[in-house]
């Protein structure tokens, strides 16, 4: 929704609820609690609400998957919610690819790019920030911790001309790194490593560590940092949300076609279909955005297991 | 933000296990040293544009006479700014109402699945979620396509059925569609935060209310309620933040509607129009910054409101 990071993309609330909880329930809750009280019947009517939110969300996807299967005349006179015509996915996925130079595939790489370096190292930064923050009682952490959630609040546009124009000062604009650089900074992630950091390492194991010797480096990489996997693949997967998603920043820096996402591609797509003269590639936007959306959908649903755990974890805490 | 506490701050480490003297202080350094490299960008990427923004504020460029300073008149032209104001105005009739419709749903959602009484529960919630995978961008073409006239189902559907069903496009119904999209975008992000708050709740306080004979609403309203306040009080300020920074939408819809989306039709839109079609720059940092202003104020009145019904 909003500029550089919807709250979403952005930040998440996934900080949750700040009530202090004996730690007992906590464990409690991780061993799979119950099912509110005692074992209540299964609701026809509450499960038929449910479905109507489900449909609305579903509804729109399964437009898109429909309307990539046909071709492009077949699309501007067919009815939207229905197969129509020859099914013409794997043509429309193959000209996708192919078009105007392979350009899609330029597009895709240069997302990967940004994932790769601008995801993967917020992860680490942030691993390491909600590391030192959770494990480290040094004189200064709470005046840390209040400057990084205050930036929050700072809306992304804000942000965006300042940054833009130390950037183009220094020739970072019309290049990857105008968008890998700001995408290195995830509040949340620091957040949900803070909380999850303080709850996954116990002291002991850490002391234990110290009196063998290990310095602190080794200690963090060989007994905290496989304690923290199932956090660290919940920030890994919000911050390529966010990156994958990114369309203000890279809208702002890049003007070059050859260094856009896919976000800004798309929408270049479209928009040359709405110019007078402009070649019309509805179908090619349509199957353009089906594959730029089934990496991430996929991710979210192999990964269930993961990130719903660490969600949880992020909104539990003392 | 008070409403987010650190965990384990303020709770020293218990003496006798830190070893005073040498060894504490390494570890001090230490743990300034997992925390730089997080600092030193956020330095970079946070507070040096946040700096420079406030300096370009108090500039104006000119043809005739270059970059000077004009103290606050930047602030002053954007008090009196028409254009600015009416962006305001549309993105806080948008928070009145989008918000409390999201989040209720969001709320009603979470409180269905935590009931145990839905069939099929794990496929409604991750069905639900989904969404928010999906880029704002691919998210606005899709939605703008359903509400175009050249494929869209509404038009379809008036065909079809004979219906008068308005043009979502158009300058009365753009942004109520706008709504829709984030509203579809974020509804199953937010429910998944309550649900995640409501299942950490301690079964144990459900069996007493039970005993006490409470029924399902007054469980509700007596103990989910209050126990997920803090998540409830969060999502609604990043809620808030979010829609006075909308963008995205509409800067995509533009090419579908061009007559009924402005170039500042939101203060962010207006920042960005400002900016790059206009070479404003100082202009646009000062809206820029009083926007951030008004969006830190509303959400820190939200968050002390929030926090304070708790007894």
């Amino acid at each position: 929704m909003s500029a550089t990071s919807h709250v979403p993309d952005t930040v998440a609330p996934a900080a949750g609820s700040p009530t202090a909880r004996p730690r007992r329930a906590l464990r409690a809750g991780r061993a799979g609690r119950r099912h509110s009280p005692g074992r209540p019947r299964r609701s026809v009517l509450l499960t038929g609400l449910t479905a109507v939110v489900t449909l609305y969300s579903l509804l729109p996807l399964g437009w898109l998957l429909i309307n990539a299967t046909k071709t492009q005349p077949r699309l501007l006179d067919s009815f939207g919610l229905w197969f129509s015509g020859h099914f013409a996915l794997w043509d429309n996925v193959r000209e996708t690819f192919t078009y105007d130079d392979h350009i899609f595939v330029r597009w895709l790489l240069n997302t990967l790019l940004c994932v790769l370096l601008g995801a993967g190292g917020a992860t680490f930064l942030a691993v390491l920030g909600g590391y030192g923050l959770a494990k480290f009682d040094f004189a200064g952490r709470r005046a840390v911790f209040a400057v990084v959630i205050g930036a929050v609040a700072v809306p992304g546009a804000a942000l965006a001309v300042p940054t833009f124009l130390m950037f183009s000062k220094i020739g970072l604009t019309d290049t990857p790194w105008a968008v890998i650089i700001p995408s290195l900074i995830s509040p949340f992630g620091l957040y949900l490593m803070w909380v999850f950091a303080a709850e996954a390492i116990p002291e002991e194991l850490l002391e234990a560590a110290r009196m063998d010797g290990a310095g602190e480096i080794r200690t963090f990489f060989r007994i905290s940092l496989p304690l923290l996997a199932p956090g660290i693949v919940t920030v890994l997967l919000f911050t390529t949300v966010a990156t994958w998603n990114n369309y203000f920043l890279p809208l702002i820096m890049i003007r070059n076609p050859h260094w856009y996402p896919l976000t800004l591609g798309l929408n270049s797509w479209n928009q040359q279909a709405a110019t007078v003269g402009g070649q019309p590639v509805f179908h090619l936007v349509i199957t353009g955005s089906l594959l730029t959306i089934v990496p991430l959908i996929a991710a979210f649903l192999l990964l269930q297991r993961y990130w719903q755990s660490g969600l949880a974890a992020g909104s539990v805490k003392e | 933000m008070a409403v987010i506490s650190p965990p384990g701050i303020g709770k020293r480490s218990a003496p006798g296990l830190s070893p005073p003297g040498r060894a504490a202080s390494r570890r001090h350094w230490a743990g300034w040293g997992f925390v730089s490299p997080f600092l030193i960008v956020f330095a970079l990427v946070f507070l040096a544009p946040i700096g420079y923004s406030v300096y370009l504020s108090l500039y104006r460029s000119q043809l005739i006479g270059g970059t000077r300073f004009v103290g606050l008149d930047n602030y002053q032209q954007a008090f009196g700014d028409h254009e600015f104001w009416s962006g305001l105005g549309r993105v806080g009739l948008f928070l009145l109402v989008q918000v409390p419709v999201m989040l209720g749903v969001a709320l009603l959602v979470a409180l269905a699945l935590d009931s145990g009484r839905l069939y099929g529960r794990s496929f409604f919630r991750i069905s639900i979620f989904l969404p928010y995978a999906v880029p704002a961008v691919v998210a606005s073409l899709m939605w703008g396509f359903m509400y175009g006239k050249r494929f869209g189902l509404v038009a379809s559907i008036n065909e079809h059925l004979h219906t008068s069903l308005p043009d979502p496009l158009a300058p009365g119904w753009v942004l109520a569609s706008i709504g829709n999209i984030v509203t579809w975008e974020f509804v199953g992000y937010n429910m998944l935060i309550f649900y995640a708050a409501l299942r950490v709740i301690p079964g144990s306080l459900y069996e007493a209310a039970e005993i006490d004979g409470a029924g399902q609403w007054r469980i509700i309203a007596a103990i989910k309620l209050p126990a997920i306040r803090g998540a409830l009080v969060i999502a609604t300020v990043f809620s808030i933040i979010g829609s006075f920074q909308l963008f995205n939408e509409p800067s995509i819809l533009k090419s579908l509607a061009p007559n009924a989306i402005t170039t500042y039709f939101t203060p962010n839109y207006y920042t960005y129009s400002l900016s790059f079609a206009g070479q404003q720059h100082n202009y646009a940092a000062t809206v820029a910054i009083v926007m951030g202003l008004v969006t830190m104020v509303v959400a820190y009145a939200v968050q002390l409101r929030g926090m304070r019904k708790e007894v």
